[in-house]
């Protein structure tokens, strides 16, 4: 009896010796699932879905603070992703987060810049340079179309450009044709 | 001496048409009323503009320079003046138009200096960038940069193929250059045999060109050089695709990721051996290509056109029938629909073929799939196409990419036999294309959240710091 009570005592010390070690040495940094969402969402770090950001919106959804259809930059596709991931029910793209755009560009009107630096403070990813009364632009390669550089202008210099398809950029269609219904 | 051939699996056996545009030889193509030349000769990049509109150009002369490793140089195909530079419609299937230099001719073919480049005196290095600045490509229609597969890569090169298999219908340019300028293609091969410092030199050429077999083996005779053959390959569609002709002429069978300089073998096409050796021996750049005009047309054969001529300028050399109602560039198994006569020819273009009604009617109505694997059976690249188009079609692009959609050359073998007419290269192309865009998409993001997550630490730097200043 007691000799029993002694081995499985034993193999509860061992066994937890063993999984608190594997905790400490094997422990995953972060939330994966964040991770995960944050790798489904566009990066364009817009804010529109209420976040000031798409980690932190990940975070959110990873809580379940927060629904999967308030990223207008992801469009239907992004809702799609992130409802085969998280194992939740596909929902249209809410409505008061905004519309799914084209993807498009910042243009600065170089002339009418005044050079206030409001939106180098304002983009997100750091793709406006210049300098207080200096000419600013967009480094248009790195702009992700969040529009939040627009607002911030007291002058209204910038405009939202949607970015024109080139021979590089153009990709084959889909071949299916869809049936069109006779009036 | 190959003691034996390989073969490859798959292929199909078309009805070839090459004689109505292979009996005459080839023509000069008057020079047009105006040039279009696209900055985008070479396969992936675009060359940097050296002109400004007014200037007067001679024959020959650079007018935009390479820039970087997968670029080519671009010449003025004659001499005369810029009349702009402009984005002009290009022989691309979206029809798009691309940055182009316009150029009026002046009818005097004044030509720059020409001198004769000494490869034997300079290190290979030094030869590839001079092929570069004379804008040697691949002619056989990707326009892959010659220079840049002479390089050495891993392991050198031992054999180097000169592809004149010219497996497509209906297109004879190859095959026109072979029987014409055998010793022109000979003299581009052994000077790329020294460049890649390989050893020997293998021409594939399909069975059903006897005249061009011929002239080549008559021209390895008059160069007397050792360790050249031409071979004769047996005519099946696509024997001209690289990788196939490798598996033919040397057993290899290139795995998926690997290029044939990984084996030791790189393969170019006879159009570009010629090129390489007009610009070595004459100093000339490649401003001019043979092209095939055939199909519906009363008088088809083999053109020497300069590049950037405008395809309108050139059908009626050929006469087009009354009835043709559309153009292709390439052949019919892996050509595209030519979407305006106003594109220029460029390095790339091997044919232009006229369709009518009744020589290429419209596609049937596509069927469903009824899995009877007859693609999987011609596959050349041993796919398993009506798995590729179940993924491609319900957009699972993972699974596709899982069944080596990337393995697939679009040879167009599998559309040509499936008996529910379903334009399956149309859906690989199709998937090829989403899949490249969402990864440019990821990298792009990736990109985004970097940067975003470098603007936080900064922005909580400066907070912490101005708190220090406050504080001290």
């Amino acid at each position: 009896m007691i000799e029993a009570l002694l081995v499985m005592a034993l193999g509860a010390v061992l066994l937890g010796a063993a999984l608190g070690y594997a905790a400490v040495r094997f422990r995953v940094e972060g939330d994966p699932l964040v991770e995960k969402i944050d790798a489904i969402l566009p990066q364009t770090q817009c804010g529109q879905c209420g976040f000031p950001g798409c980690k932190p919106y990940a975070t959110a959804i990873a809580k379940g603070e927060a629904e999967i259809n308030q990223c207008p930059p992801g469009g239907e596709e992004g809702i799609h992703k992130l409802a085969d991931l998280l194992g939740r029910e596909f929902k249209p793209l809410s409505a008061e987060h905004g519309i799914e755009k084209p993807k498009s560009v910042a243009i600065i009107d170089e002339q009418a810049c005044i050079g206030c630096t409001l939106c180098i403070q304002a983009c997100p990813v750091d793709a406006i340079v210049g300098a207080a009364k200096q000419m600013h632009t967009v480094v248009a390669a790195q702009c992700t179309g969040c529009e939040l550089c627009v607002a911030p202008c007291p002058v209204d210099c910038i405009r939202m450009e949607a970015i024109q398809e080139t021979v590089d950029t153009w990709k084959w269609k889909y071949p299916v044709i869809k049936l069109r219904q006779a009036a | 001496m190959i003691a034996k051939l390989f073969k490859f699996k798959g292929g199909v056996k078309p009805d070839s048409h090459k004689d109505v545009s292979a009996a005459a030889p080839i023509r000069v193509a008057p020079l047009p009323s105006h040039l279009i030349i696209p900055l985008r000769q070479s396969a992936r990049a675009m060359a940097r503009c050296l002109v400004q509109p007014g200037q007067t150009v001679l024959k020959g002369e650079m007018i935009a320079a390479a820039e970087g490793p997968l670029c080519t140089a671009v010449h003025a195909p004659t001499s005369g003046t810029v009349r702009a530079i402009a984005p002009q419609p290009v022989p691309h299937p979206s029809g798009l138009p691309a940055p182009s230099i316009i150029i009026d001719p002046d009818g005097l073919e004044r030509w720059i200096e020409r001198r004769p480049f000494d490869y034997r005196c300079v290190p290979a290095q030094e030869t590839r960038n001079y092929l570069r600045d004379c804008g040697v490509v691949g002619l056989g229609g990707a326009g892959f940069p010659s220079h840049v597969k002479l390089g050495p890569g891993e392991k050198g090169i031992e054999t180097l193929i000169l592809n004149g298999a010219e497996c497509e219908p209906w297109i004879t340019c190859d095959d026109r250059l072979m029987r014409e300028r055998a010793d022109g293609i000979l003299a581009g091969a052994s000077i790329m045999r020294h460049i890649a410092g390989a050893r020997r030199i293998l021409v594939g050429i399909e069975d059903n060109k006897p005249q061009a077999i011929a002239s080549m083996r008559a021209a390895v005779q008059r160069l007397g050089e050792a360790d050249i053959e031409v071979v004769a390959v047996p005519t099946r569609y696509p024997a001209g695709g690289e990788k196939q002709l490798i598996r033919v002429l040397t057993g290899i069978e290139i795995p998926f990721g690997k290029l044939g300089t990984h084996f030791g073998v790189q393969c170019f096409n006879v159009g570009s051996a010629h090129a390489v050796f007009r610009a070595i021996a004459h100093g000339e750049p490649l401003i001019s290509r043979v092209l095939t005009l055939s199909g519906n047309m009363a008088h088809p054969g083999n053109f020497e056109a300069l590049i950037g001529t405008p395809i309108r300028e050139l059908l009626p050399l050929a006469e087009p029938r009354t009835d043709t109602d559309r153009y292709l560039m390439g052949g019919p198994m892996m050509g595209v629909a030519l979407l305006s006569l106003d594109t220029p020819v460029i390095k790339g273009t091997n044919c232009i073929l006229a369709g009518s009604p009744a020589l290429f009617p419209p596609p049937p109505p596509e069927m469903p799939c009824i899995r009877c694997g007859e693609c999987a059976k011609v596959c050349p690249a041993e796919l398993q196409p009506f798995e590729l188009y179940w993924f491609s079609r319900a957009r699972i692009f993972g699974k596709a990419q899982e069944y080596s959609l990337f393995d697939c050359i679009e040879c167009g073998c599998c559309s040509y036999v499936c008996p529910s007419r379903i334009p399956l290269v149309d859906y690989f192309r199709f998937a090829k294309g989403e899949i490249w865009a969402r990864e440019k998409e990821k990298a792009a993001a990736d990109i985004a959240r970097e940067r975003y997550e470098l603007r936080l630490a900064r922005e909580e730097r400066e907070k912490a710091e101005k708190a220090a200043k406050l504080a001290a």
